[in-house]
């Protein structure tokens, strides 16, 4: 994953969405997203794994760059951030798999130079079934507020809850998404 | 599913990110589980109260010397593991310095003293009590720590563990400190010095299990 030349780009990116611009976090998932596929097609391809893997670890990245963004030290550079996150989420797909790396054929291995991946393919995750496994009240506000695009204020009257309740609600919500990813490939 | 759909989803709407929310939580559960086991000393065993004077004062600045060092060598580097991409490394390998300086000291008080005392001197009168409540105090800060850890994104989960674990119990010895009555060199860098490493092997075990993400 070479993303040293764009990252202070990525960086102004991610700071912007810290602090609340979804135009930039929008952009900034994006980017990481085609940067994440190559990382991870690169590494899947040497242990025989295809593209539908590679697009269910890119998802479960990107959720895990979203939910645990408030881990990321805005006085630190972004790559080393981004890197560890798909570091982790690869060995914990290895170990979840068991796969081993013995049955890597290496001359394949080294077709793989793009860093930039567009070419994606849906992964096997399904978002209907993921969300029947949150907690309903969770679950209706990442449907108002997250998916019908309601605000938060619109999300609260149309529920009956607060718009704090709301807002928590919807990370938690998005953080038991998470963990569902992951279990559904463990399983 | 489509990853266009997923990010759709998780920037529409989106909220601010909170400044220095790590380093709070982290502080919340050191002030909660260093009063927790403080609590737990007191109603267990309680304060120390023999001798009435101030004799025993220096060897308590010692104890307290070993386990806030090492808590605050401890907390430093969980700032670090709880955030991916921030090696600590380092500071890992800098925790042993305070394990060694005790154990040091403690072998120079030994070799000051005539071997027929080394007996008193390592078992003390309560080495039995030290061995069970320092884990014991340990358990509510781990607990804490372990759950202000998970809501991080530690990538290096055994060691995560094991410094959790390894602040844990030193959060357990300073509230033993106030209790304990053996006041010798050998007697804190071998009981302390063990029931806190036996701590952070604990965490190093559990850490995989307790806090993957």
């Amino acid at each position: 994953m070479d993303v040293r030349s764009t990252e202070p780009e990525l960086r102004s990116l991610m700071v912007a969405g810290l602090d609340g611009d979804a135009a930039s976090h929008r952009s900034l998932l994006e980017r990481l997203s085609r940067q994440l596929r190559a990382y991870f097609k690169g590494h899947l391809i040497r242990i025989n794994r295809g593209p539908v893997e590679a697009e269910d670890l890119v998802q479960e990245a990107l959720l895990a760059i979203h939910t645990r963004r408030h881990t990321y030290d805005r006085s630190q550079p972004l790559t080393p951030w981004v890197y560890a996150i798909a570091r982790y989420k690869f060995l914990d797909y290895l170990r979840r798999t068991k796969a081993s790396t013995s049955d890597v054929p290496l001359d394949l291995a080294e077709e793989i130079t793009v860093h930039d991946d567009s070419a994606h393919v849906e992964s096997s995750l399904d978002l209907e079934r993921l969300l029947a496994e949150v907690p309903p009240k969770a679950r209706q506000a990442i449907q108002y507020v997250k998916l019908d695009g309601l605000s938060v204020r619109e999300a609260a009257a149309k529920s009956g809850m607060s718009e704090s309740a709301v807002k928590v609600s919807v990370h938690r919500g998005l953080k038991a998404l998470a963990t569902f990813v992951n279990k559904e490939r463990r399983s | 599913m489509k990853t266009d759909q997923l990010i759709d989803m998780l920037s529409t709407n989106l909220e601010p990110v909170k400044r220095g929310q790590v380093g709070k939580t982290l502080a919340w559960a050191l002030v909660v589980g260093g009063a927790a086991a403080f609590c737990v000393m007191l109603t267990t065993v309680g304060l120390r109260t023999e001798p009435r004077d101030t004799s025993h004062l220096s060897f308590l600045g010692l104890k307290l010397l070993f386990t806030l060092s090492l808590i605050g060598m401890g907390t430093a580097l969980l700032l670090r593991l709880v955030r991916p991409g921030r090696d600590g490394r380092r500071l890992f390998n800098l925790t042993l310095l305070p394990f060694v300086v005790i154990g040091l000291a403690g072998a120079a008080a030994l070799a000051l003293e005539r071997p027929m005392e080394w007996g008193r001197m390592v078992l003390g009168m309560n080495w039995a009590t030290c061995l069970f409540c320092i884990p014991l105090f340990a358990v509510i800060p781990f607990v804490a720590l372990i759950w202000v850890l998970r809501k991080g994104a530690p990538t290096d989960l055994k060691r995560t563990g094991a410094i959790a674990g390894l602040v844990a119990g030193a959060l357990g010895a300073t509230a033993y400190a106030f209790h304990c009555g053996d006041d010798s060199m050998p007697f804190i860098a071998i009981w302390y010095g063990a029931m806190v490493a036996l701590c952070a092997f604990i965490g190093a075990l559990l850490g995989p299990r307790l806090l993957r993400w």
